[in-house]
């Protein structure tokens, strides 16, 4: 029998999060793309937890939405409740999470999937990666990807590749002494990948990560819980939805919370944890801990919270967030047990650690193609990064630059100061992690100017010149940042006198008296007046949407925050647009350190800015950079 | 063309007539012209033609501090390609600095290390088959600073900084952790005891600030070390050199236990020396301690002044001492010359083949001062300590970052004040941070993660 070959424009490894994302980027673009799984009903699984959103990952999701992705678009269909987290903080941290209803989900995208056009899904693992030698004087490139290979044998010849492989390479799965070699929810695993990356050259790691119990919610006792409602008026994800077809009947989820008799019976049993035990070698998350963590950590916390939440409408199963671990099941049974609510609990599916191979990020260009593989692109946790908001902003990214390099394109990079997007492909290809690294919003040193409010102001064009975003919805978006400024302006030039009338009006809101005469900029900026107070005063105000008045009020009301970071971002430009091109052999440069020698080489940073953030690198060194391109190009 | 416009001492500072301090950058005359006022008249240099010399006076507030010459030098034809002024005052330490702290303080910067080699060469005024020249010139430079950015911080200044900025970490840490994991962490009402935390931060800041002023931040000098055995009248040099009894002399050997510190002024040659306790193997407890102190400063140290007794045969700690200052720049002192001699300069010169200068004293008889002045002053026209400069620069460095630290500090108490949310503290709380990490050699790196991690415990 003859070796059967396919040919396509990209291949893409995975449907999880990531996965999905990479692939409709690359089809919408009009590229001939195939996804592949090893499990068609596990397209967008959510193996972990059931929200999507959150503290800064919420901000992900809306830039991923600006670009043209799916997600957003996708839980705004599929949401069992909703919250605008940190809402009495700055509008910078404002943060959507929504419960999804997971199997709606992992439908609902599917189905996307299935009718995109130029996308075909595939059921197989993947175990090869095929490669020519690449031979080109101008850049760095050992390699080029022209193909893959399934275990069944049939080959893919492609251009570009996408790995999105998630937590499936080698993976296994922990319970106190039980191990399995499998991926999450019992999943095969895909078992030939990590050699065939090892064989290109490329650097693995092995990481770990953990998830809850799942009960029977009708085994809980939800009287002896606090009840945790949703949002009064739910605001969607994606720029797309409108907001009047998100106002559902919501679910509740409930918070209880673990006592000092939980934490003896973890401590009592802490020699049966696989990570204690010494059985792990992948590092886990720091900012995840599992109780056992938790317990031997803060030792001096008397408890910890735990919220119940479903994981859909139709089904019992309840998720116990707040209490991973990887101990044997008779003790979570028994640690469970002890928790308020939880005293009658069944588990359905117990608590594991799973382990997996990742690569270490920093052989990744900022458009995440290797930087030594020409074609080859990986995004999401194979990356080292966790969460599904981060898989899914590294996805579309990875997708669209697949596209861009076949289509002979400038690659989408994005800026520290643009995007989330852009300081977590920063973080991932110039720090070296040793950890899952999750998205925080103390990562995004301009994240006064980062909102998610904002983020189609931010974004949208990026997406429309790439090619995901319409031309009818990049045009709204442009007519929104003019009626912006146009009001901004219209309320600086707006005087207000120091008549009588305006101060009795003053007096009524508890504003100081005016002094001389003002604007209503001006007195927006006091605390306690607002744009909605000042229509009192503001006799020629025109009927504007909701979202633009949003952004007027934010830009007066912190505009001398958000003029410092545009600042602090001005300085930090400057250094970014410094390119460092791909073939400088940093032994040629005889001034630097040794140490920043090493380093420079190594990393391979695209721009003096990136070089400036590698741990090692001095000021002087960027000094003698500088200076040394300035020799050379010039 | 670079916007920021800096400043430095152009010229070592030394015991010369003239001093220069240049200025280059955009804002360079307009910032010159704010301090510099001639025949009673502000603001002329805005006007006069380029490569022109002015006679004035710089004043401070309406006081003037010294009688200089001004040279203005227009784009592109400077040293830099920059406006360029250069201030000529009168030589002197203390001078110099004020009028370099008067133009900083109109808003210039202190110039990096080699910055304004740099600038030349980046703006094409230096060709391109020196470029290799001028890197290195800036990784040198840039590395003396360091080295004596750290060696002039008082110990004690060291630790009050470190521990400033853990609190401040803290208190960014406690704030992002409860950002990032609002269901977890509440920190409602964290305003009012934040105040408190803020109020003491700038409290000691100030304090710190002021101290600077003082000169008790920084030591003032190069840093200088006495060595030598117990009894070799390492004491006796010390108030020869600062003329006063300040360390106790005995003929009891190992009387010096701790380091004693003075600062003293040879014809305008700052030296911050150290007394030590004398190299010896010992049992006595205290004794050791000192012991070890000593060889802990002479590692330190810039300048080894390595005191011998002339009249006691060489033994084996005085071979300790020789290897723990090899790659020092030391001078020899061989004193006790009055009495019979058993060590003379040649069998000296023969043990360290020739590498240190040796002087003859007699402290008792006060012999021998005036060449130890002229030993110590060749090894800086030598070039071999070339680094006063970098000192004082350093130390003004320091004050600048205490004083930028100290105002994000005061802009966070505004934000408290009016009541903003707690995510707009974050930005200025950085910046202290970040700044104070300056003057102790930190940076801020992975810190603030660290840090949340290993103080709050993060959910999921």
């Amino acid at each position: 029998m003859s070796e059967i070959r396919e040919k396509v424009d990209v291949c893409v490894v995975g449907a999880g999060h990531a996965g999905c994302e990479a692939a409709l980027a690359c089809a919408r673009l009009g590229l001939e793309t195939v996804i592949f799984t090893v499990s068609v009903d596990s397209i967008a699984l959510m193996p972990c937890n059931p929200n999507i959103g959150g503290s800064s990952k919420g901000h992900l999701v809306r830039e991923v939405d600006a670009l043209g992705g799916e997600m957003g678009k996708v839980i705004d269909q599929t949401f069992i409740q909703s919250k605008m987290l940190n809402r009495s903080k700055g509008p910078a941290v404002h943060s959507l999470r929504a419960q999804a209803d997971k199997a709606d989900y992992t439908r609902k995208m599917r189905q996307v999937i299935e009718n995109q056009e130029h996308l075909i899904v595939k059921q197989a693992e993947v175990c090869e990666l095929l490669s020519e030698a690449w031979e080109n004087e101008q850049s760095v490139f050992d390699k080029k990807i022209v193909g893959v290979k399934i275990s069944t044998g049939i080959i893919y010849e492609c251009k570009a590749v996408i790995l999105c492989t998630g937590t499936y390479l080698n993976a296994r799965c922990l319970c106190g002494e039980t191990i399995t070699y499998t991926g999450p929810n019992g999943l095969q695993p895909a078992r030939f990948l990590t050699d065939s990356l090892k064989k290109l050259g490329v650097e693995m790691r092995r990481f770990k990560t953990g998830t809850p119990a799942r009960m029977d919610g009708r085994s809980l006792n939800y009287e002896r819980m606090e009840r945790q409602d949703g949002d009064k008026r739910v605001i969607p994800f994606s720029f797309s939805t409108d907001p009047d077809a998100v106002q559902i009947d919501q679910a509740p989820c409930y918070l209880t919370y673990t006592n000092e008799e939980t934490h003896k019976i973890i401590r009592e049993n802490l020699d049966r944890s696989p990570i204690y035990a010494g059985v792990i070698e992948g590092t886990g998350p720091r900012y995840c801990p599992s109780i056992e963590d938790k317990v031997v950590k803060f030792a001096d916390k008397e408890r910890h919270q735990v919220f119940i939440e479903p994981e859909g409408l139709h089904t019992n199963e309840m998720y116990v967030g707040g209490m991973s671990s990887s101990l044997p099941e008779d003790v979570q049974l028994a640690m469970y047990r002890t928790v308020p609510g939880l005293e009658q609990c069944r588990i359905v599916r117990n608590a594991y650690a799973i382990e997996y191979d990742c690569i270490n990020s920093i052989q990744l260009k900022s458009s995440l193609e290797f930087k030594k593989v020409k074609g080859l692109f990986s995004a999401g946790q194979l990356n080292g990064s966790s969460g599904y908001e981060e898989a899914a902003a590294q996805g579309l990214v990875a997708g669209v630059n697949a596209a861009m390099g076949i289509m002979g394109r400038e690659p989408l990079i994005m800026d520290r100061s643009e995007s989330y997007i852009g300081v977590l492909i920063d973080d991932l290809v110039t720090k070296e992690t040793f950890e899952p690294y999750r998205m925080m919003t103390s990562r995004a040193e301009y994240r006064l100017l980062l909102r998610q409010d904002n983020a189609d102001l931010r974004l949208r064009k990026k997406g429309y010149e790439v090619g995901l975003v319409s031309e009818e919805v990049y045009r709204k978006v442009v007519e929104k940042e003019e009626a912006i400024q146009r009001e901004i302006s219209r309320l600086k030039n707006t005087s207000v006198g120091a008549s009588l009338e305006h101060q009795k009006f003053m007096e009524k809101y508890g504003s100081a008296k005016l002094r001389t005469g003002t604007n209503l900029a001006e007195l927006m900026c006091r605390p306690e007046l607002s744009y909605e107070i000042l229509e009192e005063l503001d006799d020629n105000r025109p009927k504007l949407p909701q979202d633009v008045i949003e952004q007027v009020e934010i830009e007066i009301k912190y505009e001398g925050y958000i003029v410092r970071q545009r600042r602090q971002v001005e300085q930090y430009k400057k250094m970014e647009h410094k390119k460092i091109p791909d073939s400088l052999d940093y032994n040629d440069v005889k001034s630097l350190r040794i140490e920043a020698r090493q380093k420079l080489q190594n990393y391979r940073p695209a721009s003096l800015g990136q070089a400036s953030r590698i741990s090692g690198v001095s000021p002087a060194d960027i000094s003698v950079l500088l200076i040394y391109l300035e020799h050379f190009q010039g | 063309m670079y916007t920021e416009t800096i400043a430095a001492i152009a010229t070592a500072l030394s015991d010369s007539g003239i001093s220069i301090i240049r200025v280059s950058g955009p804002d360079a005359i307009t910032a010159v012209d704010q301090i510099f006022m001639t025949k009673g008249r502000k603001h002329i240099l805005q006007k006069v033609s380029s490569h022109t010399i002015h006679y004035g006076l710089v004043y401070e507030q309406d006081k003037p501090v010294d009688e200089v010459m001004v040279s203005v030098m227009r784009a592109p034809r400077s040293y830099t390609a920059e406006d360029v002024v250069e201030i000529h005052c009168h030589g002197g330490i203390l001078i110099t600095n004020r009028i370099l702290e008067l133009v900083i303080e109109t808003g210039v910067r202190l110039a990096l290390p080699g910055e304004f080699t740099k600038r030349a060469f980046l703006n094409g005024r230096i060709d391109l088959s020196r470029a290799e020249a001028v890197m290195d010139l800036i990784q040198s430079t840039n590395e003396f600073a360091m080295r004596s950015s750290f060696s002039q911080l008082r110990g004690s200044v060291f630790s009050v900084i470190k521990e400033l900025r853990e609190k401040i970490l803290y208190e960014i840490a406690f704030i992002e952790s409860a950002l990032d994991d609002p269901e977890h962490i509440d920190m409602d009402g964290h305003g009012e005891a934040l105040s408190q935390v803020l109020n003491e931060l700038s409290f000691t800041l100030k304090k710190l600030i002021d101290s600077a002023k003082d000169g008790k931040v920084m030591k003032d000098g190069i840093g200088t070390v006495i060595l030598g055995k117990p009894n070799a009248g390492k004491s006796s040099l010390l108030n020869a050199l600062s003329g006063g009894e300040r360390a106790i002399v005995t003929d009891i050997a190992g009387t010096t236990r701790d380091i004693l510190e003075e600062t003293v002024r040879l014809k305008n040659i700052c030296l911050c020396i150290k007394d030590t306790a004398g190299i010896r193997h010992t049992e006595d407890i205290v004794e050791k301690i000192g012991v070890e102190r000593a060889i802990q400063s002479a590692k330190e140290a810039d300048l080894i002044l390595y005191v011998v007794d002339a009249s006691v045969p060489w033994d084996d700690n005085d071979f300790e001492i020789l290897s723990f200052i090899r790659e020092k720049n030391c001078l020899i002192i061989l004193n006790k010359t009055d009495l019979p001699s058993v060590i003379t300069e040649d069998i000296i010169y023969e043990t360290t083949e020739n590498r240190y200068p040796v002087i003859k004293m007699s402290l008792t008889q006060q012999s021998g001062m005036e060449e130890l002045e002229e030993a110590i002053r060749d090894l800086f026209f030598h070039g071999k300590i070339s680094f006063e400069n970098e000192v004082y620069i350093t130390n003004m460095r320091h004050k600048e970052a205490l004083q930028e630290a100290y105002e994000s500090i005061l802009m966070v108490i505004e934000s408290v004040s009016k009541k903003l949310p707690e995510d707009f503290y974050s930005i200025d709380l950085m910046n202290a941070y970040s700044r104070l990490g300056h003057i102790i050699g930190e940076e801020v790196g992975e810190d603030l993660v660290n840090e949340i991690f290993s103080r709050f415990c993060m959910g999921k």
